[in-house]
């Protein structure tokens, strides 16, 4: 069973001309747990990832797999497997050529072209030219190319882009079994929802610059929390809050105030006279606070 | 194996499992073997009599100049096919950054220069296979038709033979100039058009002008496609142009087409290979 190395990012920087797109990043991530890479577009994902493999030049920093640069790997696809967002296949070359051009290159078995392309469900069209695949199916071949070394790290960027729900639940158990088999996962994306079933740690970029770092329960706060308070004399009711100092906005179904106690509502409107139709604490979800900390902060 | 062998395995396979080398392998013959045939059926009637001069109108007096007629025609698989490994050098190349394939290449191996080296080897390899396919155009179907004249085709004469390696050796080293373009110029369709013009109308005008003198003579046998032919030893081109100056030998001539192989190959290395891949 191979074993996961460490990744680890220290220092890393990348500026393209006058524009930083990565500064300063500093993190690892574990083996034996999935790791989520989480920004919006345009946050320096893909950039880190491709530094992290040796595509990228860093203008300064380190990036590495057990303490070892890519570039320095004896035997780099059968530590690291990548698959990148881009499409790199030669559209007339078939799935199965593609992937033993990479086999003889890497020195791996040819059998186990047959191997990954089963394993991600492609073995029935692996005669046929990747010019005619779908964008799902071109996922799962970037898939097939990571997974050929049968490495002990895997670096996905964006993996679920483009699969239909089937292969996006195929992907999560996928995910989950490797990171059980104590390999290092770290999955980028541009969205929480996509992988918040899967990862156990999250690594939060924006703007190149790292925002939040920890496991996926450490996002679960009620900083962002609200309260909704709605009542059939509505205008009262947004008087008292006035009078009280409580900023608000009209949703549709009541006032979403600014506060996370319900308590403290209940009894301005009490002391106003105000019959009360609803009154709730509204959590922030996880995707509220990935939200509030790649926009929060800076001025967009 | 050491990652330089398993590079050029890949290279190879590359290059195997796609269309484009049989395609380009298929008209690279076809055409050699049709202008090869032809000139040959044209000028050994012409010497044989079967073809009256006054019918193609060249005056029969022409004819004397062009000394022996095998060499010529066995020529034309370099000094016109040369194109063709070229190409396929150039797409090769270019391919890798159209198709994004140096990606998952420069994953398996991390090592850029290896894998440059490898392509250059490969595709050496790939221009000799080149040079005996437009040879086998230009001897086999040119040399079939002189026999058919009865002029003598010149098979049994070593001096045959030597230009045939020498052929060889020039198809090989314009597929290596061919990598070294698509790494100058890695904009596919700016390399097709680069050597396309350039093979075609370019160079042929250069030659042609610079044989009006003597001093721009001798720069212009400097000329990729006048080493080419001075490294094989005959061409059609020389036979035009018999008031230039003395050409180059035919070492000079090939060394000179490695040096713009090398020097192509080591710019393109570090103005787009060791990039960014992104």
């Amino acid at each position: 069973m191979p074993t996961g190395a460490l990744i680890e990012f220290t220092n890393i920087s990348k500026r393209f001309g006058g524009v930083t797109a990565v500064n300063d990043l500093s993190f690892t991530v574990e083996p034996g747990r999935v790791t989520g890479f989480l920004g919006p577009n345009g946050a320096g994902k893909t950039t880190s990832l491709r530094i992290l493999l040796g595509l990228v030049a860093a203008s300064s920093g380190t990036a590495t797999f057990g303490g070892v640069r890519y570039r320095d790997l004896p035997h780099p696809l059968k530590t690291v497997g990548a698959a990148l967002e881009a499409a790199s296949f030669h559209p007339g070359r078939s799935a199965r050529d593609h992937l033993g051009v990479y086999a003889i290159a890497a020195g791996l078995p040819r059998t186990r072209v047959l191997e990954v392309l089963t394993q991600v469900g492609l073995a029935a069209h692996a005669a046929q030219r990747v010019g005619g695949y779908s964008l799902g199916m071109r996922q799962r071949l970037g898939l097939a190319y990571a997974l050929l070394g049968d490495p002990g790290v895997l670096v996905l960027d964006e993996p679920i882009n483009g699969l239909d729900p089937e292969g996006i639940r195929w992907i999560r158990g996928f995910l989950r079994d490797m990171a059980a088999e104590g390999r290092t996962i770290l999955v980028s994306s541009h969205l929480l929802s996509e992988v918040q079933q899967s990862v156990d740690d999250v690594v939060i970029i924006a703007r190149g610059e790292l925002v939040h770092l920890g496991p996926l329960s450490s996002l679960d706060t009620d900083a962002a929390a609200q309260t909704i308070v709605d009542s059939p004399d509505r205008e009262n009711l947004a008087t008292a809050l006035t009078a009280a100092g409580i900023t608000f906005t009209t949703g549709r179904t009541g006032l979403i105030a600014a506060t996370s106690d319900p308590a403290l509502l209940g009894h301005l409107a009490f002391e106003a006279g105000v019959e009360l139709s609803v009154l709730h604490r509204q959590k922030a979800g996880l995707e509220d606070s990935f939200l509030a900390l790649v926009g929060g902060g800076h001025s967009l | 194996m050491t990652s330089f062998l398993r590079s050029i395995a890949a290279e190879f396979a590359k290059i195997f499992t796609t269309r484009l080398w049989w395609i380009l392998a298929l008209v690279l013959f076809g055409y050699i073997g049709l202008l090869a045939g032809g000139l040959a059926a044209l000028f050994s009637g012409l010497q044989s009599g079967v073809i009256s001069p006054d019918t193609v109108n060249t005056g029969g007096g022409a004819l004397s100049g062009f000394g022996s007629l095998p060499p010529i025609i066995y020529s034309f698989a370099s000094s016109v096919g040369y194109v063709f490994p070229v190409l396929i050098g150039a797409l090769a190349t270019t391919g890798e950054f159209r198709h994004q394939t140096l990606t998952p290449t420069f994953l398996a191996i991390p090592r850029r220069g290896v894998v440059l080296g490898a392509k250059t080897v490969t595709l050496l390899l790939v221009g000799a296979a080149f040079g005996l396919i437009a040879l086998a155009a230009s001897v086999g179907i040119g040399g079939g038709v002189m026999s058919a004249f009865g002029v003598d085709a010149l098979l049994l004469d070593s001096e045959t033979w030597l230009l045939v390696a020498r052929s060889v050796l020039a198809m090989a080293l314009w597929a290596a100039i061919g990598v070294g373009l698509g790494v100058l110029v890695p904009n596919q369709v700016a390399s097709i058009v680069i050597v396309l013009a350039f093979t075609q109308f370019v160079e042929p005008l250069l030659r042609l002008a610079a044989s009006f003198l003597e001093v721009t003579a001798k720069i212009g046998n400097f000329l990729p496609g006048a080493a080419s032919d001075a490294l094989v030893g005959a061409s059609i081109f020389t036979v035009m142009n018999p008031a230039g100056a003395a050409p180059l030998d035919w070492w000079q001539g090939g060394l000179v087409l490695l040096g713009y192989a090398l020097v192509a190959t080591v710019i393109g290395y570090a103005v787009s290979w060791k990039k960014d891949v992104s």
